[in-house]
Order: C-alpha cells, then sequence, then structure tokens
C-alpha cells in the first residue's frame, strides 16, 4: 500500500481527524440546536463525556450468535464510514485514495443497512418497529440520493471521485448537491425525517436493547456519518485549483455550516410521520431529481 | 484513583442520561421534571439528558406513590438499567406516598423496594430541586463506578 493512502485512512481525513470531528460536529448540532431554542447547551466536550461514560457501563450478559452480531453491526458501521470518510476527494487532482462514486455510496449505506439488523437482531418489538420505519425511510430517500449522484456523474462524464470533485461550474452539478443534501437529513434520522429514531415515541428506536460499549459505538458511527455526508458535499461544492491547505479548511468550514444548517432545520421543523416522509421523497424531491437527470442526460448528448 | 479513573468519574458526572418512570403520580411532578429541559432551566448545559430506553440510562427518575399494577413494571426498568446507576425519588410521592398513603392501591413508598440515592420533596418540587437533586445523583453515580479500593484518594 503507498504512503498517500495510509494518509488518508489513518491521518486526514480518516480516523485522527474523523474521530474529534465527528464529536465537534455532534456538538456543533446540538449546540445550534440549543442557541436556536434561545439555551446555552451542551459544553465542547459533552459528545466525549457521552461516549467514554458508556465504555464504562456494565452491560447485560449475552451469549449465542445474538451477541456476536449485536456487537457486529456497530463496529461494521464505524468501519465502513472510516472507509467512506477516507475515499472522499478532499484533495482533488493531488495523490490520494483513488476512489470510485459507486464504491463511496455503498459504504455510506452500511449504517443505515446495519441499524436495520440490529433493530431485527435485538428482537424487542419497539426495536423492531424502528427498523422497519428505517428500511422504509432508506428506501424513499436512496431513489433521489442515487439519481442526485448520477446526475453529477452525468454532468462530469465520470465516476471516478477526484474527477467530480474538480467539476463545481455546471448548473446540473449543482443540482445534484441540492439533491444529496435534501437526503441527509433523512440519512441521519434528523427532523422532520427522525421517525426511525423517534425518542420517546418508540423508546429508542432500532437501538433501545443496545447499552454500554456497543451502544457507544453507534454514537461513534452515527458522528462519522455526520462527518462522511457533509465532508461528501463539502467536497463536491469546494472548487478546483489552490493550494491543499486551503481545500483543506474550506473542506472543514464548508461541512461545519452544513451542520449548522442541518441543525437549523432539525430545530425549525416537527417529525413527520413516514407516509409524509416517503410522500416528500418519492413526490417532490423525486420529481427534482428526474428533471436534473434528465436535463442532464439531455444537455451531454447535445454538446 | 489513577488518571483514567479520574476521567472515568468526571465523563459520568457530566454526562447523566436519565429515564423517567412514572408508577401512579397526578402528573404534577412529570410536568416539572420536564420543564427542566425548557429553556429557563436548560438542563442540557449541566449535560443531563432524556433518554427514550432505560438501557441508555444512569439515573432512574421515579415519581408517584407506586401503584400495585405499577410495582412489577418498576422493577422490570429498574433492573434494566445498567450498573452503575441511581435513582431519584421525585416528589412527595415518591417519597413518603403523600395523600396516597393508607389507600389499599397503594404498595409505596419507593424506598420499601429500591434503594433510593436522592429524595427530591415537593408538591410538585421546583424545577431548580430537581435538577439539584439531579446533580447529586450524578455525584453519587460517578463515586459508585469507582473500585472500593481506589476510594482513599481524595476525589475532585
Amino acid at each position: 500500500m503507498n504512503t498517500s493512502l495510509w494518509i488518508h485512512l489513518f491521518l486526514f481525513p480518516g480516523l485522527l481527524f474523523a474521530v474529534p470531528a465527528s464529536w465537534f460536529y455532534v456538538w456543533g448540532e446540538h449546540k445550534a440546536t440549543a442557541r436556536i431554542q434561545r439555551r446555552i447547551g451542551p459544553p465542547l466536550l459533552q459528545p466525549v463525556y457521552d461516549l467514554v461514560k458508556l465504555f464504562g457501563k456494565r452491560t447485560p450478559a449475552r451469549h449465542g450468535i445474538e451477541a456476536n452480531l449485536l456487537r457486529l453491526w456497530p463496529a461494521l458501521s464505524v468501519l465502513s464510514m472510516v472507509g467512506a470518510i477516507a475515499m472522499l476527494p478532499v484533495f482533488p487532482g493531488g495523490p490520494g485514495f483513488a476512489g470510485d462514486a459507486v464504491i463511496l455510496v455503498a459504504l455510506l449505506e452500511i449504517p443505515s443497512i446495519c441499524f436495520i439488523l440490529a433493530g431485527f437482531t435485538s428482537g424487542s418489538v419497539f426495536a423492531q418497529i424502528g427498523a422497519i420505519r428505517e428500511a422504509i425511510l432508506s428506501v424513499a430517500c436512496n431513489v433521489v440520493f442515487l439519481l442526485s449522484i448520477v446526475t453529477i456523474a452525468v454532468t462530469g462524464r465520470t465516476f471516478h471521485l477526484s474527477d467530480l470533485a474538480n467539476v463545481t461550474s455546471n448548473p446540473g452539478h449543482w443540482i445534484g448537491v441540492f439533491g444529496i443534501l435534501l437526503c441527509i437529513p433523512a440519512k441521519l434520522r434528523l427532523n422532520p425525517f427522525s421517525t426511525s429514531s423517534a425518542e420517546q415515541e418508540i423508546y429508542s428506536g432500532a437501538l433501545t436493547e443496545y447499552a454500554g460499549a456497543a451502544l457507544a459505538m453507534w454514537k461513534l458511527a452515527h458522528g462519522l456519518e455526520w462527518v462522511a455526508l457533509t465532508g461528501f458535499v463539502a467536497t463536491m461544492v469546494v472548487p478546483a485549483g489552490g493550494a491543499w491547505w486551503v481545500h483543506a479548511i474550506l473542506f472543514v468550514a464548508i461541512s461545519f455550516a452544513e451542520v449548522l444548517l442541518l441543525s437549523a432545520v432539525a430545530a425549525a421543523t416537527g417529525r413527520l410521520t413516514l407516509e409524509r416522509s416517503i410522500r416528500f421523497y418519492w413526490r417532490w424531491a423525486a420529481i427534482l431529481a428526474v428533471l436534473s437527470i434528465s436535463a442532464s442526460v439531455y444537455a451531454r448528448f447535445r454538446s | 484513583m489513577n488518571l483514567l479513573q479520574r476521567f472515568m468519574h468526571r465523563c459520568r458526572r457530566k454526562s447523566p442520561s436519565l429515564f423517567h418512570l412514572n408508577t401512579g403520580s397526578c402528573n404534577g411532578c412529570d410536568i416539572e421534571m420536564l420543564t427542566c429541559l425548557s429553556p429557563r432551566y436548560d438542563v442540557e448545559q449541566l449535560g443531563i439528558h432524556l433518554e427514550g430506553s432505560p438501557r441508555h440510562a444512569d439515573i432512574l427518575c421515579i415519581t408517584g406513590p407506586v401503584t400495585r399494577n405499577a410495582l412489577e413494571a418498576a422493577k422490570t426498568v429498574y433492573s434494566q438499567v445498567c450498573e452503575p446507576k441511581a435513582v431519584v425519588a421525585l416528589g412527595s410521592c415518591a417519597g413518603s406516598c403523600n395523600v396516597f398513603a393508607g389507600s389499599p392501591v397503594i404498595v409505596g413508598p419507593l424506598s420499601k423496594y429500591f434503594s433510593v440515592d436522592v429524595f427530591v420533596p415537593g408538591c410538585p418540587p421546583h424545577p431548580d430541586a430537581i435538577v439539584a437533586g439531579i446533580q447529586r445523583a450524578a455525584e453519587i453515580l460517578a463515586d459508585r463506578g469507582v473500585p472500593e479500593k481506589a476510594k482513599g484518594v481524595p476525589q475532585r
């Protein structure tokens, strides 16, 4: 393996950056929500306290294949997210972790699948309800998500991530980025599409039976999902050219701006029912996505 | 305490997760408890947050005088909260059954069945008192997580 792969996987934007960044983004989400509600909000280290505390809990002993599976799902989510973050084209054109948009989409989807499987593995009724909701919502938002990525790919005439990150002047590219941004609240289970986690309503959704270290891994995976999804949009938005450090700073700044934007939307909206969420994605967002992909394909064959 | 235990102690004290259980309360204490989450009292700045599942919680906040029907549910929920844990009895009903004492359907008070760490009296208790009680419970919880042999060294 070459050196740049190790740098991408373990330094930037990999583990060493991604884990503290996930804490910072989760803190940003809670702090922004608190400020919008005229509260003071949590201290900066709150996500660290929450995570470390969970590692110190004494969880009930489980046995058999169920116990192993319940440990496997959050670990798989964390690993897939670290892989997805390492693939992000933060330095387009530079020597990096050459990747394809298709692999990135697959890696981004793994936490959602693990979340569903975790709900069914735990055997709790509430966890199963959460898992079913997540499965349905995932199908609903992924149509728009995939169409948006294909729009970007058709506009850029490639599926290669570093080349996609270079194309930012085309309107088709921006519509695709907007489509991805529309899907992020559903993928992160934020308001108004928080029906799958639905705190208090179905206890804790798919994670109801989780405790201790396994729950901490889920929290870490969720934080890394924030970094991966906001970072994906950031890499598509950052203009090409410029020094590597400008790219790095813009990547972090735009990602954090997205965190604030998504938190503001989440704080300003209530939880939609599953039916309304599906209607939003399959009716309004899908119309936008189909129109944008049709325009992109038309523009490509015309030129 | 060594450095790791000291850090874990701090994390437990700074991040108490609550699970709220009603064992036949009139809802007065429950409303006052939810008031603590409002912008006026904002318990999130102290790291306190409500959890949807008892498995995720550290502190069990119990309201109500414990009715006969609610007792088994309370025992189940108590057993689902992972160690180290603490119990807060919110309101006079949970502490002494209050005006419901002597009723044939009441089997309380709470301290007959669980080792209650903090009593927050009042009918209903003031949100400030609830926040102070939860903070005290978080300190007890953090001390409880430290092994006995490490407790000789002064904490905090």
